[in-house]
């Protein structure tokens, strides 16, 4: 026996991005604990946007360099394969945007602690002190959200995914207006959050219990020799599952999401609708496929069914929304129903994987991106007391503001997937690979893929009816007398909305760059 | 019939390589003027023409290229990216055909640009209507330069949206609003057919590309050409304004004259006749069903359009109908096959020139006159407006086929080789040239000759220079070009690459039956208008008229047929279905919308904003696919 502890090794150099986003996290709390109060935005600022521009450089580099490993790193924690370099990328841009939002003015409270109405925070307002402290929070989130997708054992993956949740429980209840209606929302989200992490830590305990060990290696090894119907090992997974299915809000877990998206902070939402929602995709996929993907006889049909509800109930109940905030909320539920399909879209050969993978991580950049672009234009539409979030305030929008209007119902067009736009090659894209799927011989699901290809169509056919009634209310209907004003954007703002903006149209128009990006990144799969 | 030529890559670069930057560039400056909005109003304008210059540049320089070519290599495609994955390669085919098309675009179009400089100076929203004309541009040459069906889709979508954008221009007006919207649904209509046409097109070939389809059509049975055949015509039709989906054109008058000009005279109107032609080796062989109702869909057109002008006393209504009937020509033309086809396109490129320089004529003359159009107001104002006179009247002659000029060749080499094939159809359209003599000749009589009608505040005055010089340009066109395309068939043999040609050349003869009587019953037209409106007095209010007349300017009637046909029924159905949606029962139209919301209703009663409940749903959940996961493991 040998008792001498061996030091792990680490490969920095493959890490870096997330040492990086850590490491500025980490001074961010140090400026918070020891510079003065007035320096301190001044400093947080470009701590937060240097880290992860830099930390997107790295990922670039490495990309460029072709140094992506083809074994774990870390003592096998992590994998930083194609797929979660190209996710962390994805990340790293959609959480630089949502940071230029965050950093625009009069989002955030003055002081969370005072009780909402009282005099102290009326002090705290007048005071004009704001808690920077939601930098490196956000930077902690955003680290998660790189740790999460790329983990390769379940304790690392549920590591991730508390280090990306605690920052955002928190992050969602410091809304500057609307403050009760926000600590509600935080409560929900951790209480919530708090029971589906409780699954997944279960579902990670039975794993154990029947592999014998917590790496996606070792589970597929043991699944490759043990018996496959042990019932701890399907117990385990569909603990697993829902835990995981809570963080994407796959019916019926879905219910936190119109609450959360609505009391939030909208800069918080916009950085929950998009890098949160990727990094739950990218997770899911690596246990699924990774993970468990001998499993998948038992599996696709059970995903089947949930992407189904998923696309459904949020195309349906979008319907009767009317508050803004909540009917992209349920758009992005319908959304990641549409990102389940490319998720029960597996082959037996890894060329067709690739396919899928190829869709989803496309679907998963322009879905992204349209969405963050979305939730700008929504700060910038206000009434007095905040944004205007009811809808028949939006009404004659278009006429009061025909560019902003116009931007919103491009981004809305997205969402639907009219042609022209990069929405339609993504919901494109996860379409053909589910029949492609559904087509090859001996396909556990065969005609029930084309099925389910219908059901998102019809899905998106619903959805298209409440993206072009918001569209109908801004540009057909007078405006109200006493309408919202809009906001005059502070630079960052722009430059969100015309990045999101020119990814909608250029990809919609050239999708092959990306495309091919999306490509080369699946190509080799995921690695265990 | 020697068959087209192959469709070979390009390579070499070159102005041709370049091509896509006709599109791009006006693109660009429609960009440009309606993001920057307000701080582009001093240059918008210039910003416009420099771009659409630019564009007409590039066409030059590619179609001299082109010129440099063999016989065999003139049809180019320029691959641009892939659109669609495994579906669509966006990609320019750059051969005669397409080219004749892009320099008349860009070509008049600029000329037109300029002159809108002058037209619409006044206008508080100059820029706009810059913008939107430079995006027609662009559109128009997608539709012509795109080597497949769906880049074709996306320019013809795109030219819709100019021309809606473009009627309603002028929007505080309700009439222009109401016009607008009417054209666009209207064509919506064609849009359909060729859309599903293209449908039909993928599932029975699997490609969109005009380099794939030449190979592949062999092999799809008459039937499918036939389906493909006339959803495309239905297509043509709506775009083309000819029958049944005419009745948007007049109305379409309601935009500012140099819209009329350029889009609803000169080129979005022709792009049906482009489809036919361009689709011809395809789903248009010769003799087929398809393509004689082609040239039946053409022949009626082109008597109706000469019906209708004779009747209206608004000048750009009468023009309208006198472009439907013209097109209807072309159309008659496309319908004949290879041996018609240089004749349509020779009369679509002479056509753009005099339709436009009567047009542009016209805004002259309502710029001089307050914006009158009633011609009854007019009169005498050829010694006020000698330059506007002169170049409408080359514009006239050239239309009503005087000998020599324009229209004379490429209209007498429709009728001709109609008469040679369709006899019928042929001898109709020498009506229809007599019909034209007349109603061309009422509008000359009544706007220039004759004594003064005008209102007391009228003071007409000759348009500034930026307006005249494009109407003497254009009626240079007029004067020459008809000659110097069909002489020696020159179009033709240029063309024949792109759409094939005849065994036989034809021989232009200037003395032939059809020609003759043409030319006949043109005099007798014109010599009758001279008695009706240039020697006795025109009365200031219309008379009642006639029935054919009161028909005729009700334009024959088909705002009352699409009416009592498609619009009544229409409202019957919806109130039908509101009706039974009201007794409850579902399914109807209403009734599966109804039904979504109310299911939307009742599942948001279970958001209740309880923690308590949600943590319930995933307990539920959970449970759900726990025993599902259990279950599908032991079936």
């Amino acid at each position: 026996m040998n008792n001498t502890i061996v030091a792990p090794t680490i490969e920095y150099g493959t890490l870096a991005p997330l040492l990086l986003i850590f490491g500025a996290a980490i001074v961010g709390v140090l400026v918070e604990a020891f510079a003065p109060r007035y320096l301190r935005k001044a400093m947080q600022v470009p701590i937060t946007l240097l880290s992860i521009a830099g930390a997107f450089a790295l990922v670039i580099l490495q990309v460029v360099s072709g140094d992506v490993p083809t074994t774990p790193v870390a003592m096998g924690a992590l994998a930083v394969d194609g797929p979660s370099l190209f996710i962390w990328g994805v990340i790293l841009v959609l959480s630089f945007v949502c940071v230029l939002l965050i950093n625009d003015e009069g989002h955030f409270v003055a002081s969370a602690a005072a009780v909402p109405g009282s005099a102290d925070e009326e002090e705290a307002e007048r005071s004009g002190s704001a808690h920077t402290e939601v930098y490196p929070l956000a930077l902690f989130a955003i680290g998660g959200m790189l740790l999460f997708p790329a983990a390769n054992d379940l304790l690392t993956m549920f590591v991730g995914l508390e280090v990306m949740s605690l920052p955002l429980y928190l992050l969602c209840g410091l809304a500057r207006r609307r403050r009760l209606l926000s600590q509600e929302a935080s409560m929900k989200y951790f209480l919530l959050g708090a029971f589906s992490s409780a699954f997944f830590l279960y579902g990670t305990a039975m794993i154990y219990g029947y592999a014998g060990t917590v790496s996606f290696a070792g589970i597929s090894q043991a699944m490759a020799t043990g018996a496959l119907l042990d019932p701890l090992l399907l117990l385990g997974f569909s603990l697993l599952a829902v835990g995981l299915l809570f963080k994407l809000g796959a019916a019926p877990f879905q219910a936190w999401k119109p609450d959360v998206y609505q009391g939030a902070p909208t800069p918080i939402t916009a950085l929950m609708a998009s890098g949160t929602l990727v990094a739950a995709v990218g997770a899911l996929l690596r246990v699924f496929w990774a993970g468990l993907g001998n499993l998948d006889w038992n599996w696709r049909p059970v995903i089947w069914v949930i992407a189904a509800l998923t696309m459904i109930v949020g195309s349906i109940l979008a319907i009767t929304q009317t508050d803004i905030k909540r009917m992209l909320a349920y758009s992005s539920i319908a959304h990641a129903g549409f990102l389940l399909v490319g998720v029960v879209a597996t082959s037996s050969t890894a060329a067709g994987n690739a396919i899928s993978m190829q869709a989803i991580l496309f679907y998963l950049l322009v879905y992204g991106l349209a969405t963050v672009g979305a939730f700008a234009v929504v700060t910038l539409v206000r009434d007095p007391g905040g944004e205007a979030n009811h809808l028949s305030r939006w009404a004659g929008l278009g006429k009061r503001s025909p560019i902003l209007a116009g931007v919103f119902a491009f981004f809305l067009l997205a969402f639907a997937g009219i042609p022209l736009t990069s929405g339609f090659f993504g919901k494109y894209a996860v379409f053909t690979a589910a029949l492609a799927s559904g087509r090859e011989a001996g396909d556990s699901l065969g005609a029930w893929m084309t099925g389910l290809v219908v059901v998102g169509v019809v899905a998106s056919a619903i959805a298209a009816f409440f993206y072009v009634r918001v569209i109908v209310l801004m540009f057909f209907n007078e405006p109200a007398a006493d309408g919202p004003s809009i906001a005059i954007p502070s630079t960052g703002t722009v430059a969100v909305i015309s990045i999101a903006m020119l990814v909608t149209v250029g990809v919609g128009v050239f999708p092959e760059p990306v495309l091919q990006l999306a490509h080369n990144a699946a190509a080799g799969l995921f690695i265990r | 019939m020697e068959s087209p030529a192959e469709i070979i890559q390009h390579t070499a670069g070159g102005a041709i390589g370049l091509s896509w930057l006709m599109i791009v560039l006006p693109l660009l400056g429609a960009l440009i003027l309606l993001v920057l909005n307000r701080r582009t109003d001093r240059w918008g304008h210039l910003l416009g023409v420099a771009m659409s210059l630019a564009s007409f540049v590039v066409a030059v320089l590619a179609f001299v290229e082109l010129l440099g070519l063999g016989e065999a290599e003139r049809r180019q495609a320029v691959h641009l990216y892939e659109f669609i994955p495994g579906m669509v390669d966006m990609g320019l085919l750059i051969d005669p055909l397409s080219i004749s098309f892009a320099l008349l675009i860009t070509g008049v179009g600029s000329l037109i640009h300029i002159y809108s400089i002058g037209y619409m100076s006044h206008d508080p929203d100059r820029r706009r209507f810059f913008a939107y004309l430079n995006l027609f541009v662009a559109a128009m040459l997608l539709l012509v330069l795109s080597d497949n069906y769906v880049g074709l889709f996306i320019g013809w979508e795109g030219v819709g949206l100019a021309s809606y954008l473009l009627i309603g221009f002028w929007q505080f007006k309700p009439s222009a609003a109401v016009a607008a919207k009417k054209a666009f649904v209207v064509n919506r209509v064609g849009d359909l057919g060729l859309l599903v046409g293209m449908f039909i097109v993928w599932t029975s070939f699997g490609t969109l590309a005009f380099a794939d389809l030449g190979t592949k059509v062999g092999t799809a049975s008459d039937g499918t050409l036939t389906a493909i055949g006339l959803l495309f015509l239905l297509g043509a039709c709506g775009k083309s304004a000819q029958l049944p989906l005419q009745s948007w054109l007049l109305d379409a008058m309601e935009g500012p004259t140099p819209v009329s000009a350029l889009i609803h005279a000169a080129t979005m109107v022709t792009a049906g006749v482009y489809l036919v032609v361009r689709s011809g080796g395809f789903f248009f062989p010769e003799g087929s069903p398809q393509a004689l109702a082609v040239a039946i869909v053409g022949a009626a057109t082109l008597l109706a359009g000469a019906i209708i002008g004779c009747a209206k006393d608004d000048i750009k209504k009468g023009l309208a109908g006198s472009t439907m009937s013209q097109i209807g020509y072309m159309m008659l033309g496309a319908g004949l096959g290879p041996v018609g086809y240089a004749f349509a396109i020779g009369h679509l490129i002479t056509h753009g020139f005099f339709k436009a320089n009567m047009f542009l004529g016209a805004g002259s003359v309502m710029h001089g006159m307050n914006d009158e159009v009633n011609m009854r107001k007019y009169g005498g104002l050829r010694k006020h407006m000698p330059i506007t006179f002169v170049t409408f009247l080359v514009g006239y002659l050239a239309i009503i086929g005087f000998p020599l000029l324009s229209g004379y060749f490429t209209k007498d080499g429709i009728i001709e080789t109609a008469v040679h094939h369709q006899p019928v159809l042929g001898w109709l359209a020498v009506l229809g040239a007599g019909l034209t003599g007349f109603y061309m000749s009422r509008m000359v009589f009544m706007t220039f000759f004759g004594e003064k009608r005008w209102d007391k505040d009228a003071h007409p005055h000759e348009s500034p220079a930026v307006m005249t010089w494009p109407l003497i340009i254009l009626s240079i066109g007029s004067l020459f070009l008809g000659g110097y395309l069909i002489l020696s068939n020159r179009l033709m043999l240029w063309l024949s690459p792109a759409v094939g040609r005849p065994e036989v050349l034809p021989e232009f003869h200037f003395l032939s039956t059809p020609g003759l009587a043409t030319l006949g019953l043109v005099a007798v037209g014109a010599a009758f208008a001279w008695m009706r409106y240039g020697r006795a007095t025109v009365p200031v209010v219309a008379p009642r008229g006639s029935f054919l007349t009161t028909f005729a300017r009700r334009d024959l009637y088909g705002d009352a047929i699409n009416e009592s046909l498609l619009m009544r029924p229409g409202q019957w159905l919806t109130r039908f279905a509101v009706y039974f949606d009201n007794r409850g029962i579902d399914g109807l139209v209403n009734g599966l919308a109804a039904g979504i919301g109310g299911s939307s209703g009742r599942l948001r009663r279970l958001q209740t904003g309880f923690a308590r409940t949600y943590a319930l749903s995933i307990l539920i959940g959970a449970a759900l696919v726990t025993g599902a996961l259990l279950l599908v493991g032991n079936i």
